[in-house]
């Protein structure tokens, strides 16, 4: 029985080439738009309230982020769709309520973690910061975001994997990726389609998780001021 | 916290008003909503898929952190908590899916994969929580005249507490959002729903489960949050004040 499962995933896997790559190629689509827009948003709002005199501000929306990061994603998903498609000229089924909602989610930890860093700056290093003459501007750009960098990566590679995870569930909005095998496997009991959707999804979570790790150790060595 | 507490009561109150206002006024011409009856019992199912998952996760993950934490398989604590952390980075729908061509359909495949994937965040917290004690504690305890057991029971037990169940926290919210993906191999609960709703095109059905699924989450997350509160020693609560 074991056997002719994975013999037949086998032969699927290896008649299909194509197909999995269009998978792997959606996947990492969804992937990868999401977490840039996210990195973006994610950044300039936790730079935002972390600002002098947003410390309320700061509270309500870091709470909102770690409510909003406890909401399972097929329930996001599925409240997408009507919230959606009550706003005129908006897909509410496709690729894009797919990517809106791992947006959603990828900002929170980004968010969060921006925000943290930035506020555990010590004092006494933005004191001579200002005392040097910068402007808060400079303050910003030159001794706060460098020294909060790699808690920012760490953020971004959390949401990196995260959004992998849930970006399989696409599928349910009408999106791409392995969430389309394993859909269809189950619909149609084909064994072979799930066991293909389910070890490619993992490997590619797997593998990106990896190599977030190693660009996130590289860069925070760098603005440590480690590497020329 | 209080913040964090009434947005997520205003959150559910919401949500659950939402779920029971689609649940009697939700019906559009032909298609009906899932009824109260229903919905109760899809809840009770929900509960009951991540209460028993969850309770052997904890189970299974709190007697093997504590158990490669001894000094003679301490070896073992690296590795475990990479192939935990790695574990976790899998998507939830691959690990539910991968278990039906195995285990087949229904209640107790399901419970296998929910059990798996909530394992991995209670043994790494578990691994983590006591690794990261601060050896000179244990090491004035021992000064003190403690017996091993008496360092595990009064030093490090107290000490890996929060952090431990900051990982049964992870693992119940992760396990409540698997759960309702475990709809899919028909192990019941309110992804039942939301799988119905989606494969008629019926928002009101979809949204039952969603929202419910949601205020589930999140009240879960409310009340372990609390606990892992309650539990911190009052020395650790004040040094995280002052930090």
């Amino acid at each position: 029985m074991e056997e002719r499962i994975f013999q037949s995933t086998w032969h699927y896997i290896n008649t299909h080439w194509p197909l999995i790559l269009n998978w792997t190629a959606q996947h990492l689509q969804m992937v990868a738009i999401a977490t840039a827009i996210a990195t973006l948003l994610g950044v300039g709002v936790g730079i935002y309230i972390a600002g002098e005199g947003r410390e309320s501000l700061a509270n309500v929306v870091v709470n909102m982020a770690e409510i909003m990061l406890t909401i399972p994603s097929l329930a996001l998903y599925t409240m997408m769709i009507p919230l959606l498609g009550s706003i005129p000229g908006v897909q509410s089924i496709g690729m894009v309520p797919a990517i809106i909602a791992l947006i959603l989610y990828a900002q929170m930890p980004i968010i969060e973690n921006t925000y943290t860093a930035i506020r555990e700056v010590s004092p006494a290093i933005i004191e001579a910061g200002r005392g040097m003459g910068m402007t808060p501007r400079e303050i910003l750009y030159r001794v706060k975001l460098p020294l909060a960098f790699p808690v920012i990566m760490a953020g971004v590679r959390n949401a990196v994997v995260m959004s992998v995870g849930i970006a399989a569930l696409a599928v349910f909005v009408g999106g791409g990726g392995f969430g389309i095998p394993i859909f269809r496997g189950i619909r149609n009991l084909r064994v072979d389609l799930i066991l293909t959707g389910a070890i490619f999804s993992s490997i590619l979570a797997i593998i990106l998780d990896w190599l977030s790790g190693i660009v996130e150790r590289r860069l925070s060595w760098r603005s440590r001021g480690g590497g020329k | 916290m209080t913040g964090k507490r009434i947005m997520s009561f205003v959150l559910i109150f919401v949500m659950v008003g939402l779920t029971i206002y689609y649940t009697f006024y939700g019906a559009q011409g032909w298609y009906s909503p899932a009824t109260g009856q229903e919905m109760l019992l899809r809840t009770w199912e929900h509960l009951k898929l991540v209460g028993i998952a969850e309770l052997l996760a904890i189970g299974v993950g709190i007697s093997g952190g504590l158990l490669i934490t001894r000094p003679g398989l301490k070896f073992l604590a690296t590795p475990v908590t990479a192939i935990a952390n790695v574990g976790l980075a899998i998507p939830p729908l691959a690990l539910v899916a991968g278990v039906s061509p195995f285990f087949g359909i229904g209640p107790r495949p399901g419970i296998i994969a929910l059990f798996i994937y909530s394992l991995l965040p209670v043994l790494r917290n578990a691994t983590v929580g006591i690794e990261d004690i601060d050896r000179s504690v244990i090491e004035s305890a021992r000064g003190m005249g403690m017996s091993k057991f008496q360092i595990f029971r009064k030093i490090e037990l107290p000490l890996a507490l929060p952090v431990i169940v900051a990982g049964i926290r992870t693992s119940t919210i992760l396990c409540v959002g698997t759960a309702a993906i475990a709809a899919l191999i028909n192990a019941g609960g309110l992804g039942q729903i939301i799988m119905r709703g989606q494969s008629v095109n019926f928002v009101a059905l979809m949204l039952q489960g969603a929202l419910l699924t949601a205020a589930l989450a999140v009240t879960l997350d409310l009340l372990l949050s609390e606990t892992e509160h309650a539990l911190t020693p009052r020395g650790l609560q004040l040094n995280k004040e002052t930090e």
